[in-house]
């Protein structure tokens, strides 16, 4: 048996690695946002967040269409993959056995490593090729596939994290199997899932390679998801590599507000589907 | 929530439903005709300004361009998801056999690629020649104070430090147009490398567009790389003066792009190389950019709007080039534009 | 009763043993002997195939539908390159686009080199970021810590890019490589020319792009482990430290190992911030400092300007060999959890 003083410099020790990893990476972040912010503040106005593009030259102009495109097929994508990837999560926690779970799990981690230009060609050939037009809705697909690997190891890891007993004391008091997981289990793997989704989310947001086949990108206002539609990222990357100052201005403008825009996803995820307490 | 408050949200959400319905109703009704068109990378910044006036002045149509990569522009006009595309280099005779129909294609705009570089202590303005850019690029000459720099810059104190090569990583018409002038001022270049929209680069690194090449560029002491204009201009970069094949050493720009344009008033989808041109005030690395037509679009009433629009674009449209530091076409090519746009039948 | 009393196994199998139920629904009596009648037949139950059954069956079959078409589509397209190239492209190291001569051990290598190096990075800082926010954090600075973390997340992959081409780059080629070549430099890994951009950049910025996800997962599987469990084993006497590591780290093994999986993912696909640092060459070089090309840095870099079927069908066999690569260090790190963490946990 270890000294106590040897034992408790050991778990100092430890516990400071572990304190400067979280801190680093804070600090990384706060470095990133700075220069993000440095870069873009000076585009950020209200005319930047409701109007359309202009072109070069042109002096003003923003990424309204953008912001809506992105919010529509990115919501459209959330409510394709949530369902079908909560679901399979369940499936791998109550549902799946032996190889077939075994294989289901490791497709998910397969699907995460496929590029994401990858996945954006699969949405082309199977929904634009086709139809003879880009749609938002193909994006849609695209960053739906994107997004299931990552709600379902997080929804498993969420359910799994709920005591087994609570299941089985439901099962035992009667409650048919169905009641169990939805009104037992998944209220308190809640916060755990919550995560997933939108670390999906945030991972979507930020995808523009996709998009070059599937959305296709607008300068204009749409609705529609049958139709190309703007989407923020895909602006930003236009104007980040462009060779004028005043885009590269508003690529950092439109990256702060994609940074907000999950800030605020996140924030509001949190507190809104907080559990209440009794 | 009591039962009153559940139907009176619900009637809220309804109302709310039906609001964004008839909206989108109404857009789609109203809605002016939008042309859609990909490709050129190099192209975007003066197409959508372009288009923008057009819209201004024709309100019954919206150009949606959009710019995935000449490469990509092609392959979107051969499986007809597009009404047009737009190519650094135009259409060859394997992809026009993919594309079924009669293709018509029309230069419309033109542009320069500088060779700029970061020597501490060098500012604008190095002598090049022709063969000593490819042997720089062949890895041939690998310091900034060898001989054959020395030579040529009498005036300038060129520091000990190597050569590092910066090229486009991504497949681009600049690449082309810039290996098209190897290939011409060099044999070596042509036999080991040759002429392409990607390559196998024998030195050098790679970096992503213009901004990756250029970001590079900057960084890195004793860097070169192949840059169009119109952004070493915005960017305020050093960069060389080439010797062209008259002898005189020039910088690229509006007047000396377009003099090498007019030595050539014959372009055509199959002879359409500008490099290397003949006379005084040629720039030696300049090309073409194009777009890509059907010559009997399926739709009638857009092909007569796109032809509109393009007919527009090569004449009045020209005027918004210089704005943006493009090339305007001579006058001679834009006759030639115009005779082409004539055939589109709609 | 000690009988009866298992740890639950956090496998692969969702169901686990405890209390008076066997793991296929049987019962146990009092005696700890199964008996024949599975509890379905004691309990009245909804009748079986309800719709919620159904649901979860549907999703989960909707989704390796997905997957095995994106695997059959990525080998349909890619079949003109694996009739021209066959094996060899597995091992050719040549990429020209000129002479369609194609292939893949550069992007090979040098996908799985940054990646290797990124998961390395990420999993260690990830890891113990997490536990420090699930167990070590006092409670006021966890909520915002944790959301200034999943915050990385959200950045655009462009950002981090143009981020890593003006600020980690230059830090890099200034501080971080030199300092490593002073020291380490009789390793052949941290030898050669220092560029600033090269694979241990991409990896560095993977690394970033990827470690919130890890800490992120790595938390909240920490955080589920009972409280009563570390309560137990501090009434023993030990540290906090020590429960971390005998009580809360093996419970989370398989959470933890899972979510590096999931960022390795991420890591093995991500194109444009790797694109923009790793200088985009095709070469195998022994130095980290080298440049180097990613597969789907290539991918994105070419897809949208090759135009030749060859070339295309190319890059998206490339894209197949990333699956596969997936599949196999998928397939690797199952046997590494079977093999070694199952025989540690109880």
């Amino acid at each position: 048996m270890e000294s106590q003083r040897l034992r408790r410099i050991r778990g100092a020790f430890g516990i400071f690695s572990a304190a400067f990893c979280a801190a680093g990476v804070a600090v990384i972040l706060l470095l990133i946002l700075g220069y993000v912010i440095r870069e873009g503040i000076g585009a950020i106005s209200l005319d930047f967040i409701t109007q359309l593009p202009h072109p070069v030259g042109v002096p003003g102009g923003g990424v309204g269409n953008g912001i809506v495109g992105s919010a529509i097929i990115v919501g459209i994508a959330a409510l394709m993959a949530i369902p079908v990837g909560t679901l399979t999560g369940l499936y791998l926690t109550y549902f799946g056995r032996g190889l077939p779970a075994s294989a289901v799990r490791f497709l998910s981690d397969v699907l995460s490593g496929i590029p994401s230009i990858a996945i954006g060609l699969f949405a082309y050939t199977m929904l634009v090729a086709p139809l003879r037009h880009f749609s938002a809705f193909s994006a849609s697909f695209a960053f739906a596939i994107l997004m299931l690997p990552v709600i379902i190891t997080t929804t498993e890891s969420a359910i799994k994290g709920v005591s087994r007993e609570l299941y089985e004391a439901a099962l035992a008091l009667g409650v048919s199997r169905h009641h169990a997981i939805m009104d037992v289990i998944l209220p308190s793997a809640r916060s755990g899932i919550i995560t997933g989704v939108v670390l999906a989310i945030a991972r979507v947001t930020g995808e523009t390679a996709p998009l070059l086949f599937t959305a296709f990108g607008s300068q204009f206002w749409e609705l529609n998801p049958n139709n190309p539609m703007a989407e923020l990222s895909l602006q930003v990357f236009t104007y980040a590599i462009s060779p004028y100052r005043s885009w590269h201005q508003q690529a950092w403008a439109g990256a702060l507000i994609l940074i907000f825009i999950v800030f605020a996803m996140n924030l509001g995820a949190r507190v809104l589907l907080k559990p209440r307490l009794r | 929530m009591s039962r009153s408050s559940f139907s009176h949200n619900s009637r809220k959400v309804i109302g709310l439903i039906g609001v964004v319905l008839l909206a989108t109703a109404a857009s789609v009704a109203f809605a002016s005709t939008q042309l859609t068109g990909a490709g050129s990378t190099f192209d975007y910044p003066f197409f959508s300004k372009a288009f923008y006036e057009y819209s201004q002045l024709h309100s019954d149509v919206t150009v949606n361009y959009q710019s995935i990569g000449s490469g990509g522009g092609i392959q979107q006009f051969i499986a007809q998801t597009v009404d047009f595309g737009a190519s650094d280099v135009p259409m060859d005779a394997d992809e026009l056999k993919l594309a079924k129909e009669p293709v018509l294609q029309v230069p419309v705009t033109l542009g320069g690629e500088a060779i700029g570089y970061n020597l501490p202590g060098v500012a604008k303005g190095l002598r090049m020649t022709r063969q000593l850019i490819a042997d720089i690029f062949l890895g041939k000459v690998t310091k900034w104070n060898a001989p054959e720099l020395v030579k040529l810059n009498p005036g300038v104190k060129l520091p000990d430090l190597p050569i590092t090569v910066v090229h486009r990583s991504d497949g681009s018409g600049t690449t082309y147009i810039f290996t098209d002038f190897l290939s011409h001022v060099s044999l070596e270049w042509k036999r080991k490398v040759g002429t392409g929209k990607s390559v196998q680069w024998p030195v050098g690194l790679g970096g992503k567009g213009n901004e990756g090449v250029a970001g590079q560029v900057r960084q890195s002491a004793g860097a070169i790389g192949y840059i169009e204009l119109a952004y070493v201009l915005e960017n305020e970069m050093t960069y060389a003066l080439v010797h062209n094949r008259d002898g005189k050493y020039l910088y690229p720009s509006i007047e000396t792009v377009a003099a090498a344009a007019a030595t050539k008033p014959e372009v055509s989808s199959t002879d359409f190389s500008i490099v290397d041109a003949k006379g005084g005030d040629s720039y030696p690395i300049s090309g073409y950019s194009w777009i890509m037509i059907y010559r009997k679009p399926s739709d009638p009433v857009r092909a007569q709007l796109t032809r509109a629009t393009l007919e527009w674009l090569v004449t009045k449209g020209q005027a918004v080039a210089k704005t943006v530091d493009y090339v305007p076409l001579p006058a001679n090519v834009q006759r030639n534009a115009l005779r082409i746009i004539a055939e589109i039948q709609g | 009763m000690a009988e009866t009393e298992q740890r639950n196994p956090t496998g692969d199998f969702g169901f686990a043993p405890t209390s008076a139920v066997n793991a296929d629904d049987t019962i146990l009596n009092p005696r700890n002997e199964p008996r024949a009648r599975p509890v379905r037949a004691i309990l009245p139950r909804a009748p079986r195939g309800t719709g919620f059954d159904l649901c979860v069956y549907g999703a989960t079959g909707a989704f390796v539908a997905v997957v095995v078409a994106l695997f059959l589509e990525l080998l349909w397209s890619s079949r003109l390159s694996i009739a021209t190239f066959g094996f060899s492209f597995l091992w050719t190291s040549e990429w020209n686009p000129v002479t369609n001569q194609f292939g893949a051990l550069p992007f090979i290598y040098g996908t799985i080199v940054s990646s290797g190096i990124a998961i390395l990075l990420a999993g260690l800082v990830g890891v113990l970021a997490g536990a420090f926010l699930a167990e070590f954090c006092p409670i006021h600075f966890s909520g915002p810590l944790s959301f200034m973390i999943e915050l990385l997340a959200a950045v655009p992959s462009v950002v981090y890019g143009l981020w890593g081409l003006f600020i980690l780059a230059p830090l890099m080629h200034d501080y971080i490589e030199p300092f490593l070549q002073r020291y380490f430099g009789f390793l052949p890994i941290f030898s050669g020319t220092i560029y600033g951009v090269g694979m241990l950049t991409a990896g560095v910025i993977l690394a970033i792009m990827i470690v919130p996800t890890v800490t992120a997962i790595s938390r909240d599987v920490m955080a589920a482990i009972p409280q009563t469990q570390r309560e137990a084993i501090w009434a023993l006497g030990a540290t906090r430290w020590q429960s971390f590591r005998m009580v809360v780290l093996p419970g989370a093994r398989a959470g933890v190992f899972g979510a590096c999986i999931l960022a390795l993912g991420r890591a093995l696909g991500e194109t444009i911030a790797t694109t923009m640092v790793i200088g985009n060459r095709p070469a195998i070089e022994a130095s980290l400092f080298a440049p180097g090309y990613s597969i789907s840095s290539v991918i994105a870099n070419e897809f949208t300007e090759a135009t030749t079927q060859v070339y295309l069908s190319a890059l998206i066999e490339l894209g197949l060999l990333l699956f596969i690569i997936s599949v196999t260090v998928n397939a690797v790190a199952r046997v590494l959890l079977w093999t070694i963490f199952r025989p540690l946990e109880g």
